[in-house]
């Protein structure tokens, strides 16, 4: 038997994370006072891990590590976003995990190693390693959510997220199994090559869809398996709330795309109409709890729910009877769309972290009440991202739910269009509702807002950013299609 | 039906009874060494399909580590059956409508109609000399080491996990910490204080 060292190259940037995790772990075991050391290392991990994705992005498909490893340019742009996010992350938490005695190396390191879990998805070729890629990534989240060990509610809304977590991966393995029986192959891109030449019992295949389905549901956080999100956005301290609602959202979508689209691409009649399902109940229901909640961040979990609904609607409206000219148009405006709210989700747990200090949460909605008069500049960003979120013209989520929407027409489903606009005109009360109370609110206290200048300077050019690309959406819309183009 | 069969059925048989005594024992203790049963009777399964590295491996890693600790941890927890078992008779007409849906569904495609002996191939009868453990290390480590070592940074992080949410720090403990006791010198202890020699 012979063996060839697998090229490491593709792969440098993982290696490199993982590297530096280790590297983190000693000097933060080692060196108990080196917090800002710690801090410091942690942004280089991933300043570094980015150029290292820059330099390697080549545009061409490389596989590595027996195949089990995919090197594209889908991969390589969801990366370079997650490392901006998970930085972004780590600048807004910063303070905030200060105030609260949870700076501490682990955190840092779970943070890194979620990261590390999520590029594994992203580039995963394998049922195997999206599988190990996600159980990085969801159990430094477990532990993340439950860090406050003080709080009765952080601790709950981690056992609830650990229990339906670990549910949610019992599923995704039980379908995993079902087409490894019926396929005989782990390895996704020969999944689709034994499904293109018929091998396998089409009732086992759809079997295991099903489950498979049903577990990236719950990672997505849709309707019905939605139940987490309110829980664990609530309980969880804000900062670790900001990480769970936006980079993973990312690593969520590049699963998808590999299960599904890379996998499974034969079988898109059948997950299209279960993703319809999926879609339909989420905007529905995301958008009409969202109006009865008061605390803003159980409100914006189940504005995440309606947008995950609507990053759907893209991925449902690929293939039309058999015809697969609307793929890359219809995949691409589910990428801009995922960008799109990871932008927006950062900025607005980003203003809700600044408003809290030590000792004060900024949770309530009223707490927001003539937010103006504290800050105009920072009332002002909030409420780019509210009219954002609600999609209104020129920001950046009027043109995610506009390409998505056009996907949706294409592919001939025009009352689904129409329902979804209709809910989000719903949505975008409890979006204005906010921007009301900023603007029109007597402020409650007039504490004056604190935060360290690398947290303003970032937090306005995430907010500038919405605006921008809200005006100029073409270059990232293009930038998606293009790296989907090798992928598909 | 020859020896082999009769064995199979005979594991099989004690593992089932067993799994089924995890769940419907009282005492906790008992489930736990029900479960030891289960996994040692899975153990002989695997031994009679050649897998003698993983029939080992489950009953030492499991049997050996992993139960006994479990046997530990009931032990210790003073598990309030009671309040476990509230609400059991109210969940249990959902439960067991959705449970048995998802048996007949299962029934219905893990049946011997697609996965019967039939629809697999028969596997090669193995050269002498074969080394089941040999050819499960030699995999592991070529072929799959790359979920081989993520599978390990899912542990170094499940360990980092730990003792994030079980350390704590008490201040105020009138602790001695025994390094610098070992390094102390004379001069930290001994104040050698020159004075003049005064007469009464």
């Amino acid at each position: 038997m012979n063996f060839v060292i697998p090229d490491f190259y593709p792969a440098a940037a993982e290696l490199f994370v993982a590297a530096m995790s280790f590297v983190i772990l000693l000097v933060g075991t080692f060196k108990q006072s080196a917090r800002h050391f710690v801090y410091t290392l942690t942004q280089i991990t991933l300043v570094g891990a980015a150029a290292i994705t820059w330099q390697t992005m080549d545009g061409q498909v490389n596989f590595t590590f027996s195949n089990m490893y995919v090197d594209d340019l889908m991969g390589d742009v969801l990366k370079l976003m997650l490392y901006l996010s998970v930085a972004a992350v780590l600048v807004y938490s910063r303070g905030y995990m200060n105030d609260r005695k949870m700076e501490t190396t682990e955190y840092y390191l779970l943070a890194i190693y979620a990261t590390l879990g999520m590029m594994v998805m992203i580039s995963a070729n394998h049922f195997l390693t999206i599988y190990l890629g996600l159980e990085l990534l969801s159990l430094a989240l477990y532990a993340m959510v439950a860090l406050e060990r003080d709080s009765a509610r952080a601790t709950e809304a981690a056992m609830k997220y650990f229990v339906l977590g670990a549910l949610a991966s019992g599923l995704l393995l039980y379908g995993i199994s079902m087409i490894y029986g019926a396929t005989g192959t782990l390895e996704i891109s020969n999944v689709a090559q034994a499904i293109y030449h018929q091998a396998g019992n089409r009732t086992v295949l759809m079997f295991g869809l099903v489950f498979v389905v049903a577990g990236l549901a719950f990672k997505l956080g849709v309707v019905p398996f939605h139940m987490w999100i309110p829980d664990v956005y609530q309980g969880a301290p804000a900062a670790i709330t900001l990480f769970i609602a936006s980079a993973p959202k990312l690593a969520a979508f590049a699963m998808a795309m590999r299960l599904l689209v890379n996998g499974l691409f034969e079988l898109a009649e059948q997950w299209q109409s279960m993703l319809m399902f999926l879609a339909v109940l989420s905007i529905v229901l995301g958008n009409l709890a969202a109006i009865a909640q008061t605390n803003i961040k159980r409100m914006l979990g189940y504005s995440g729910i309606s947008h995950m609904g609507f990053m759907l609607l893209g991925l449902m409206s690929g293939v039309v009877g058999g015809d697969r000219h609307f793929a890359l148009n219809a995949y691409s405006s589910s990428m801009f769309y995922v960008i799109a709210y990871v932008l927006m989700s950062l900025a607005s747990f980003g203003v809700i972290l600044l408003m809290s200090r030590a000792g004060f949460e900024a949770e309530a909605l009223d707490d927001f009440k003539g937010l103006n008069k504290r800050s105009s500049w920072f009332a002002g960003v909030m409420a780019m991202v509210m009219f954002s979120m609600a999609g209104i013209p020129f920001f950046i989520g009027f043109f995610a739910k506009f390409s998505v929407l056009q996907a949706v027409v294409a592919a001939g489903y025009i009352w689904l269009a129409i329902l979804a606009v209709i809910m989000s005109l719903i949505g975008a009360f409890y979006y204005l509702r906010v921007v009301k109370i900023m603007y029109f609110d007597e402020p409650a206290d007039n504490t004056p807002i604190g935060a360290t200048l690398d947290m303003r300077v970032l937090l306005s050019l995430n907010g500038l950013a919405i605006a921008v690309l809200g005006l100029l959406p073409q270059s990232l819309m293009t930038w998606c299609a293009y790296s989907l183009l090798g992928s598909l | 039906m020859d020896f082999q069969s009769v064995v199979f059925y005979f594991f099989s048989a004690v593992m089932v009874l067993a799994s089924l005594r995890v769940i419907t024992a009282r005492n906790p203790v008992h489930a736990a060494l029900f479960l030891v049963l289960a996994f040692f009777s899975a153990g002989g399964i695997w031994m009679l399909l050649r897998a003698e590295f993983l029939a080992i491996a489950l009953v030492m890693v499991y049997v050996g580590a992993v139960m006994v600790l479990f046997l530990f941890v009931v032990m210790m927890l003073d598990i309030n059956l009671e309040r476990i078992r509230q609400g059991f008779w109210s969940y249990l007409p959902i439960g067991a409508v959705v449970g048995l849906l998802m048996v007949a569904e299962m029934a219905i495609v893990v049946g011997g109609r697609y996965f019967g002996l039939e629809g697999m191939p028969t596997p090669a009868e193995p050269e002498p000399g074969y080394s089941n453990t040999k050819e499960l290390g030699r995999l592991l480590y070529t072929e799959y080491v790359y979920p081989f070592e993520l599978a390990s940074i899912v542990l170094l992080v499940a360990m980092i996990a730990a003792v994030a949410l079980t350390l704590r720090k008490r201040t105020g403990v009138k602790k001695i910490d025994p390094a610098a006791q070992v390094a102390v010198n004379r001069d930290d202890r001994v104040r050698i204080v020159s004075m003049r020699a005064e007469k009464e």
